[in-house]
């Protein structure tokens, strides 16, 4: 293959075939269900993640990782449509389920807009290689919808930056390599002209990586505390006080995820709740199928599926003639917020009293329960679902912005809780 | 409706918007209310004129399409139809059209030609009076005798029974099903208009007894419809859903329209975060309802094996989203909203009747839980 003439689809299409069926394991139906679940232990946990870097690692030496990444970065250069079939060939099949987000889709999308050549030939090739996992030091204790609220505070010194404060919500912290950090560089200027974005690995002195128990136990989100964190200057990305400018990018990259070009993940993962087949699974292992109300409920969650999906094209579509913004993508988070709460709902109403109290040989009925518990996550996090009524009613439909206390004032001087 | 439209296609949305705009405006399709039709036969010849009727007609019967998709470009105009509440038998005749260039070969050529002129009209006689209507219920029997088939039984509700010149009925023979063209004048057919919510769509009950036509009146295979019905099931469908996509997009608009210029308490009802927030999430039901029936249509017109489940999904999404959407419109109006004076009432009342033919939302949701299910046990 040279490098200016493009891999025929069919080509490709062998070749992704040919090393999925050759190389990757089968997965069994309902395996990736959740990823937010209390079913690991830590031991298991960090195989899987050793893992998911060798898979990286096999994708990258068969030529499929990084499809539509440069070459030079160590991708293939290649178009979406490559992509999607990628994610097509590996449906079914294991994949490096923990490099797609965040380190793909925003962290990698993020070097390549806003990194120096030097930024994306030190950290890109790596990613793509399964030696870097990334995380997004991006919420804050004191704010999580208000991103660019930022207290972390990096200030100058010399060619470093002294970075304090803290960070939470980062997936995997405790397991990951490098962060990507929105931080405040003068508390002068009004909110969204103060910030400066930053890199650094995460294990280092300076940074303390604590884990948060979820209600249902799980234990894979972390807070992170900063002190007196030494970053040098040239893992600054973007201009000094113009980080809302990749910090506005970024978000868009991380609402994309499972359309995100830069994503490898099968068509059927994209799909709320773990799918609407997960649903007919509970009600066969219920004994409830027969039953009309329970045929309806799955039916619902059927329903939803081909809603989000068809909503996705619809918004990829508008996007690409350039009859909707991007601001659009909120109207599909919007979308993916309430569907996947109500699919755990449905999920949970399938099983019956099963739901609630099981034996371990239960299958299917095992799981409801604890989805149903957590299921507003999918309504909180990356944004929540009021953030994007916030910005369908006011970027999409133009509606009046509802009024705020940080505009035109310096960030100091902006009203706050007491902490 | 499709966000990538061709340039011909584009051209023959507007040409029938505006075509709509010019002879039933909704002053009109309000004076239609006392119209026992519900539409005047000019304004529909008309309309055929523009290639209403044409699209699900192969070209060798004088039909053809814009696009080389004749369902999608149907879609587009059945859109129109709903944001202007239009009055006139869109669905039934192009099903009916269709159906006849489908299957019938060189029979009932004149019919399609009356059709493509819009001096015919046609209809489907296929869902049944309770208890036997549920969805793809049919006890209507077509039974052979000697050179003759004869019908018995019951359709309702018939859109446009009592225009259509010929009826498609849907009957069972034996195990299977069976379709015939059968003349609203041959003996022992009676119709009789119903009542009903939509202002200028009229709908009766058909009966048949002892109905004999010759085998001529056949369109298909006897006892050997099934496949057939269940396309012209889908078609209707998606024909029904974009209409009621249409209706959504145009109780959508005005409401958006109205919470700028309407004031309370010294402010924009656009103001208030409450409505606000209703509004994104109408946004969301309003696209993910455009996306869905675009979906379905293309599978459809690509007779792919998912076509049945994505078919039922738009239905059900549409037939519940898009009620929720036009009584929050409704809501969002006040008192205004309730009266016949506004035009609120003209989509409600057309994405209501779309919603509850063809089978209910709860019907297609079950119907799909159906396929899944079987198909799961199968693979």
């Amino acid at each position: 293959m040279s490098t200016d003439t493009v891999e025929d689809l069919d080509a490709f299409r062998r070749r992704a075939r040919e090393f999925v069926r050759g190389n990757l394991e089968v997965l069994l139906p309902g395996a990736r269900a959740s990823l937010l679940r209390n079913d690991k232990t830590d031991e298991e946990e960090l195989e899987d993640v050793a893992r998911d870097r060798a898979l990286q690692r096999q994708l990258y030496d068969a030529g499929l990782a990084g499809i539509c990444v440069p070459r030079e970065y160590g991708g293939q250069g290649l178009t979406p449509e490559h992509q999607k079939v990628l994610n097509e060939e590996i449906s079914g099949y294991q994949y490096p389920q923990r490099f797609q987000a965040p380190t793909f889709a925003p962290c990698l999308a993020v070097l390549l807009d806003f990194g120096t050549e030097e930024q994306k030939l030190a950290h890109i090739p790596a990613m793509l290689k399964g030696e870097e996992l990334w995380m997004q030091f991006l919420s804050e204790p004191s704010g999580g919808s208000d991103v660019a609220g930022a207290l972390t505070t990096a200030v100058r010194d010399g060619d470093e930056w002294i970075l304090n404060g803290s960070k939470v919500w980062t997936t995997g912290a405790w397991w990951s390599d490098w962060g990507l950090c929105l931080a405040r560089t003068d508390w002068d200027l009004p909110k969204h002209r103060g910030l400066s974005v930053f890199i650094f690995p995460i294990h280092q002195p300076g940074i303390e990586v604590q884990r948060i128990a979820l209600l249902n136990g799980f234990k894979d989100f972390c807070q992170e505390f900063l002190t007196d964190l030494r970053v040098p200057d040239t893992d600054r990305i973007g201009e000094i006080n113009d980080g809302w400018t990749v910090g506005t990018r970024w978000m868009f990259h991380e609402r994309m995820l499972h359309h995100s070009p830069l994503v490898t993940m099968p068509p059927d993962d994209a799909h709320s709740g773990g799918g609407a087949d997960a649903l007919l699974r509970v009600a066969r292992a219920a004994g409830r199928l027969d039953d009309p109300t329970i045929a309806d409920k799955v039916g619902e969650g059927y329903v939803l599926q081909w809603a989000g999906e068809a909503l996705q094209h619809r918004i990829q579509t508008g996007m690409a003639t350039g009859t909707m913004s991007d601001q659009a993508a909120a109207v599909g988070r919007l979308f993916g917020g309430v569907a996947t709460a109500r699919t755990a709902t449905l999920k949970f109403d399938i099983s019956g009293a099963g739901g609630v109290a099981w034996a371990d040989d239960d299958g299917e009925l095992v799981v409801p329960g604890d989805d149903y518990l957590m299921r507003q996550i999918s309504s909180i996090g990356g944004g929540t679902t009021e953030m994007a009524r916030n910005v369908v009613s006011e970027r999409v439909l133009g509606m009046p912005r509802e009024l705020s206390g940080d505009k035109g004032v310096p960030f100091r001087d902006v009203p706050r809780g007491p902490s | 409706m499709q966000l990538d439209l061709s340039s011909d296609q584009e051209f023959f949305r507007e040409t029938t918007a505006r075509f709509l705009e010019d002879l039933v405006p909704v002053a009109t399709v309000r004076a239609l209310i006392d119209d026992p039709q519900g539409f005047d036969d000019d304004y529909w010849r008309r309309g055929a004129e523009l290639g209403w009727t044409s699209l699900l007609v192969d070209e060798a019967h004088g039909g053809g399409s814009i696009s080389g998709d004749g369902l999608a470009d149907l879609t587009v105009i059945a859109h129109e139809f709903g944001a202007h509440a239009a009055p006139g038998p869109l669905l039934p005749t192009n099903l009916v059209a269709g159906a006849l260039s489908a299957v019938s070969g060189d029979g009932h050529a004149d019919v399609i030609a009356g059709l493509l002129d819009g001096s015919g009209v046609a209809t489907w006689a296929y869902a049944e009076r309770r208890p036997h209507d549920h969805l793809g219920e049919v006890t209507l029997t077509i039974r052979p005798d000697g050179d003759d088939l004869v019908l018995d039984g019951v359709k309702r509700p018939v859109e446009s029974g009592g225009r259509a010149d010929h009826l498609l009925v849907t009957g069972r023979t034996g195990d299977g099903l069976t379709q015939v063209l059968v003349p609203v004048g041959t003996a022992g057919l009676t119709v009789r208009p119903l009542s009903g919510v939509d202002l200028t769509r009229r709908f009766s009950e058909v009966t048949f007894d002892s109905v004999r036509v010759p085998r001529s009146a056949l369109v298909g295979e006897l006892g050997g419809a099934a496949d057939q019905v269940e396309l012209q099931l889908q078609q209707a469908v998606v024909i029904g859903t974009s209409e009621s996509v249409g209706a959504m997009q145009a109780g959508f608009d005005i409401t958006l329209e109205w919470v700028f210029d309407r004031y309370s308490f010294g402010r924009p009802l656009a103001s208030y975060q409450a409505i606000k927030h209703r509004m994104a999430e109408m946004k969301v039901w309003l696209e993910a309802g455009h996306g869905l029936s675009d979906l379905a249509t293309a599978a459809v017109s690509a007779r792919s094996p998912e076509a049945a489940v994505v078919v039922s999904a738009a239905k059900a999404y549409v037939g519940d989203n898009g009620a929720e959407l036009l009584q929050e419109c409704v809501q969002l109006h006040g008192g205004i909203g309730v009266t016949f004076e506004h035009d609120m009432h003209l989509f409600l009342r057309r994405q209501a009747v779309n919603r509850m033919l063809y089978g209910t939302p709860t019907e297609h949701r079950v119907r799909i839980t159906s396929i899944m299910s079987s198909q799961e046990v199968a693979a």
